[in-house]
């Protein structure tokens, strides 16, 4: 409507009566539109490359022709006048111009909105993508974690029955207050340290009589840590990894200590192991840990909150969790 | 009667075992429960058992590496919680196993089975060779080469491991610290070793990648390999090809 008045007024401005100049505006308006429809249309569905913009270019130019062009045939049978066609031919050149910049400008905007859109549906199919990933991994986290203790605890289990039924009964009781603290824990959540110590003193429990005296667990934990929140399920992992390689690395007694404390807005966990340098895998990060640091990662977008030390044959690892 | 061990870093697990042995009373003594795979081993070569019952989950040796160590594998009925590939191993092998917790008809199954098929102790030993060379291959048995240097276990981890040079039915194994024997064969090191690190460069040898500076150009059509501790190692024409592929040269 704009570019129609604009139109009439320039034409009108020459000195031709209003009718000239209306039907003139209107004609090559509805051209020009025509062709920025065309363009916006061609755009929705065909984003161009890096290397493409050359065709856009030559798309508006050939465009912009084409309704100049529309404006110099169609024009001449609605006037007759020889005055109007000759000022039309003169302002062939400025019509062409004036169209190819309204074309290309209107090129550049469904451009630009297009490829907006484009790129939310992508941004958005991303982090659903990424959601979904980090829901399986998690679950496959945990699962990992399970069939071997689970097996040799009903092993465990299946000895006591026979020369001391009341342990064995203890140990299911223990097992299953175990085993329901894990299933209804949701990965993402975090808990009370304090609560996260009582399911894992569960876990130790039951370490402790499968594998008899050899096992011992000192827990240090600072008052102020009680209601420090870390993820569920976080301290498991790293203290069944300071058992296996306490247990599997050395044949002798084992004490397994875990120390928690506050520093700054952060709670910091170390678990100890001994372990024996000679023996070991170099690099020291079993599956368990490496998953440690994966979670870590995925729920605070860091990968410096986990480290792991080995010296003088104890193995230490440390994680450290923001806290809000 | 039968002799035989029961080897289990669990107490309760052993004494399962030992309580459904009752059974066998008549046939079957057990000499002595082991905690871990040295005194598994230091038991086996002592008593020379018939028939062990082992875990293969145990401290510093797991039950694999215990049994590779032993001259003459006595029969062996394994337990285990939960070990994916290893079950594979023993179906494969038709080797008995108990998947814990087992029950006490299961259990008289794998010893019945040991005891009617307890004259021919030389298949049996040939069933453990063969099973635990079908081990080998597992991703986990690739960290780490077991040796035993008179009475004492060493562990090799597989990065320390320079070359390996067959002797008779022996291969050495070399490391900085110094050579190791261990009674087996190139093809279970070749099978065992991870083949991006490791190349069989010559029918008598294995090289460690890591460990070759340079390649010089010995006879005809054969190769010496220099190792950063200066030792030489022939390469073949077959090995020369092998190696350049590896390196992708």
């Amino acid at each position: 409507m704009v570019w129609a008045a604009l139109v009439i007024y320039i034409v009108h401005s020459f000195g031709f009566y209003w009718v000239v100049a209306g039907i003139d505006g209107l004609v090559s308006t509805i051209l020009l539109a025509a062709a920025c429809w065309l363009i916006n249309n061609n755009l929705r569905y065909y984003q161009p490359g890096k290397g493409s913009y050359i065709n856009l270019l030559i798309w508006c130019l050939a465009l912009a022709g084409i309704s100049a062009a529309g404006c110099r045939w169609i024009l001449p049978y609605l006037n007759n006048d020889k005055i109007y066609i000759n000022f039309l031919s003169q302002s062939l050149a400025i019509r062409f111009f004036g169209d190819f910049m309204a074309i290309g400008w209107m090129a550049m905007i469904s451009m630009l909105w297009y490829s907006q859109l484009d790129h939310k549906e992508t941004e958005k199919r991303r982090s659903e993508a990424e959601k979904l990933a980090r829901d399986a991994e998690l679950y496959n986290l945990r699962q990992q974690l399970q069939p071997h203790f689970l097996f040799n605890s009903l092993n465990s289990i299946n000895a006591l029955i026979g020369f001391k039924p009341d342990e064995a009964r203890k140990m299911i009781h223990q097992l299953s207050d175990f085993l329901r603290g894990t299933l209804k824990k949701d990965d993402q959540l975090l808990v009370p340290l304090k609560d996260e110590l009582l399911h894992l003193n569960l876990y130790l429990d039951i370490e402790k009589v499968r594998f008899g005296h050899r096992l011992e667990t000192e827990i240090s934990c600072d008052k102020r840590c009680d209601e420090a929140m870390l993820p569920t399920m976080l301290l498991q992992p790293i203290v069944e990894n300071a058992i296996k390689f306490g247990l599997y690395d050395t044949t002798e007694k084992v004490i397994i200590s875990i120390r928690a404390e506050i520093e700054g807005n952060q709670l910091i966990i170390m678990v100890q192991n001994p372990y024996d340098a000679q023996t070991s895998r170099p690099k020291g990060t079993g599956f368990g840990l490496r998953g440690v640091q994966r979670r870590l990662y995925l729920l605070f977008a860091r990968n410096d909150l986990m480290e792991t030390h080995a010296n003088d044959d104890i193995f230490t690892t440390i994680i450290k969790i923001p806290q809000a | 009667m039968k002799r035989a061990l029961v080897i289990d870093d669990e107490p309760l697990a052993r004494m399962v075992v030992l309580e459904y042995l009752q059974d066998f009373a008549d046939r079957i003594e057990v000499l002595q429960e082991c905690g871990d795979g040295f005194e598994g081993l230091k038991a086996i070569q002592q008593h020379q058992p018939d028939l062990v019952f082992l875990d293969v989950q145990m401290p510093k040796i797991n039950g694999f590496e215990m049994l590779e160590l032993v001259d003459q594998p006595p029969a062996v009925i394994f337990t285990t919680a939960y070990d994916e590939y290893a079950i594979k191993a023993f179906e494969a092998h038709a080797i008995d196993y108990l998947l814990k917790p087992f029950n006490k008809d299961r259990f008289h199954k794998a010893v019945e089975k040991y005891l009617a098929q307890a004259g021919a102790p030389a298949q049996q030993s040939k069933k453990t060779e063969d099973l635990l060379e079908a081990v080998s291959h597992s991703p986990a048995q690739h960290e780490r080469i077991v040796v035993k240097t008179g009475t004492k276990v060493k562990i090799i981890p597989v990065q320390d491991v320079q070359y390996l040079q067959a002797d008779d039915d022996y291969v050495s194994v070399f490391t900085q610290e110094g050579s190791y024997l261990k009674n087996k064969t190139m093809n279970f090191f070749e099978q065992m070793l991870d083949p991006r690190h490791f190349v069989r460069v010559h029918r008598s040898y294995m090289v460690a990648i890591q460990q070759i500076t340079r390649i010089d150009p010995y006879e005809k059509d054969s190769h010496l390999a220099i190792l950063k501790s200066g030792a030489k190692i022939p390469v073949s024409k077959t090995g020369y090809v092998k190696l350049k592929s590896v390196l992708g040269i």
